[in-house]
């Protein structure tokens, strides 16, 4: 019986080794090819193992193909990313803040404008907000990434705060009252320090979101120099004739794996965040 | 009096960076481009209004709109039910006390963490080339290579496979929802004998019912705005058999700069996901079973 059973566990658990396989095999194959020689390893074998490790993928891809190298690129994705994900954590508390703990008139309509917004396809804003920011002069430029995100841009993070400063008892507010606390110092010190998974979650998707942006980003930075990294790996894709792959796989991997860090450090505010408000991808 | 009054005025003071953001970044870009879709604009001139002209030469002079149009629903109807479908299945697997079972969870939800990335699309026009290895695990089991990026038939079903990889977001709400369900039911039916792909249908499909909804109109929504996986792997080719609605969009308005047209496109859009997800909504009361009665 319990034989039987220990072994149905333990070709449970073979199944979803086997199935995790095929999922995270892209991956795999993405890590060992970035450090084959050539081409001919990377496609004359099924072997995913390289036939001799290099670096050399790493080295060349990072000089990068025209003036300028990776580390260049990536110093623009930071540039683009953290001021948008600090501001969204910023406004997102405070809106949620206003939403979740005050009486205001015509609060109930707004909120469901704003969950409406969350349905609002970006497709449709593009163009009209691409005509706006070039009337603003922030083309090619960061702004159309901060600003919008300093205004609390994504109703995502709104509704996910909303939800989680429901969840914390009103009687700490209202004692914190009681002493004669003003309402941003019972935000700032009741509500914040019990809030910190909210803001871990929204600060990790934001990140991912903003970093991995190709869409906007194409559409609204057009000088080299101011590429951040989904571009810049598009260009190294493109214009390159002979491609060296090997280059163009180890920088896809170097654009990533902030991501992928970021992931197995916070993977448990990924699973929350996601089952508590359900956000896309 | 004063208190209240006072109260009102501090809630909006909370809220007002949103609102100030809703007026700029989405209420008037969205009115905007309703009257820009009936105009004839080039970012040079000014908009000169048109009438409903763009509306009639998508349907009439544009031979592109409608091989788009449908294209893209088929898109968005093999990608969706795929995704969803592995989601389920993946959930249902990872439903399971075995140890170590929040590893394989972290493992499964890795690849959505990548969501559009440049990266994934560069991996999937690796693996899916003539000589990539795919096709090379084909040759290995003596099956003929597919062209999974060549040919016209089968790219799009390539470009929907990588939305499906995708699978994370929902896999985590549907096992959300599945460990909500109340273990009595499933006593419940063992004891009255039921089969279990009868308990399967009869207990777990109703209970997921609300979140397989969720998913499906989010899916629905994102899907039809698919842009960067396509556009890295095919470039809408071949043929523009994967020439999806977004990237119609996207030439029309940023290689072509004929803001006028593309905006009613982007219109047309909006009319079509509003329009989808109305239905979905219509349908849902005959599928979807809330706890509460329907109250939600």
């Amino acid at each position: 019986m319990t034989l039987s059973r220990s072994l149905r566990s333990a070709g449970y658990t073979l199944l979803l080794v086997a199935v995790g396989l095929v999922v995270v095999y892209p991956l795999l194959w993405l890590l060992f090819s970035s450090f084959k020689v050539d081409n001919s390893d990377i496609f004359g074998s099924l072997s995913f193992w390289p036939r001799k490790w290099t670096p050399e993928g790493y080295l060349q891809g990072w000089k990068g193909t025209g003036q300028y190298d990776f580390g260049r690129f990536f110093v623009n994705s930071l540039a683009l990313t953290l001021p948008t994900v600090v501001l969204t954590i910023v406004s997102s508390v405070v809106v949620g803040y206003g939403f979740a703990r005050f009486d205001f008139p015509l609060r109930k309509p707004l909120f469901a404008v704003m969950i409406a917004t969350l349905m609002l396809p970006g497709a449709v804003l593009i163009i009209p907000r691409y005509i706006l920011f070039t009337g603003f002069g922030w083309i090619n430029s960061y702004w159309p990434f901060i600003v919008p995100a300093a205004f609390a841009g994504s109703a995502f993070f709104i509704f996910l705060m909303v939800q989680f400063f429901r969840g914390i008892p009103k009687e700490l507010d209202e004692s914190a009252k009681m002493d004669g606390c003003s309402s941003w110092r019972i935000l700032t010190h009741i509500l914040l320090p019990n809030a910190k998974p909210a803001i871990f979650s929204i600060g990790i998707f934001q990140f991912l979101w903003t970093w991995n942006d190709f869409f906007n980003a194409m559409i609204f930075i057009n000088s080299t120099e101011k590429f951040p990294l989904p571009l810049a790996l598009r260009m190294a894709l493109d214009t390159s004739t002979a491609i060296a792959w090997n280059q163009v796989l180890a920088m896809s991997l170097v654009t990533i794996l902030p991501c992928v860090l970021l992931f197995f450090l916070a993977q448990k505010y990924f699973v929350e965040g996601v089952a508590t408000t359900g956000l896309k991808g | 009096m004063s208190a209240q009054s006072k109260k009102n005025y501090i809630g909006l003071l909370y809220i007002s960076p949103w609102l100030v953001g809703l007026l700029v970044f989405q209420l008037y870009p969205i009115l905007s481009s309703l009257y820009y879709s009936f105009t004839n604009f080039d970012m040079v001139g000014v908009p000169k209004f048109i009438g409903v002209e763009n509306y009639r030469s998508m349907f009439v002079d544009d031979y592109d709109f409608l091989p788009s149009l449908s294209l893209t629903f088929v898109y968005v109807l093999m990608a969706v039910p795929l995704k969803l479908g592995v989601a389920l299945v993946v959930a249902l697997m990872l439903n399971a006390k075995t140890r170590g079972i929040n590893l394989f969870r972290t493992v499964y939800y890795l690849p959505s963490i990548l969501g559009g990335s440049v990266t994934v699309a560069i991996l999937w026009r690796f693996l899916f080339m003539q000589e990539g290895t795919v096709n090379g695990f084909l040759g290995f089991f003596g099956l003929p290579p597919v062209p999974w990026l060549s040919s016209p038939l089968v790219a799009l079903f390539t470009v929907s496979l990588l939305t499906v990889w995708q699978f994370g977001s929902s896999m985590v709400l549907f096992l959300a929802g599945l460990q909500q369900i109340p273990q009595e039911l499933y006593e419940a039916g063992r004891v009255d004998g039921a089969s279990r792909p009868r308990m399967f249908f009869r207990i777990t499909l109703p209970m997921l019912s609300p979140i397989l909804f969720f998913n499906l109109v989010m899916q629905m929504v994102n899907s039809f705005q698919e842009f960067t996986g396509a556009f890295v792997i095919t470039g809408g080719g071949p043929m523009k058999s994967t020439y999806l609605y977004v990237m119609k969009l996207y030439d029309e308005a940023f290689q072509f700069f004929r803001m006028g047209y593309a905006s009613a496109l982007s219109w047309g859009l909006f009319v079509i996901i509003v329009f989808v997800t109305y239905l979905a909504f219509r349908s849902s009361g005959s599928w979807v079973h809330y706890g509460d009665g329907g109250k939600e």
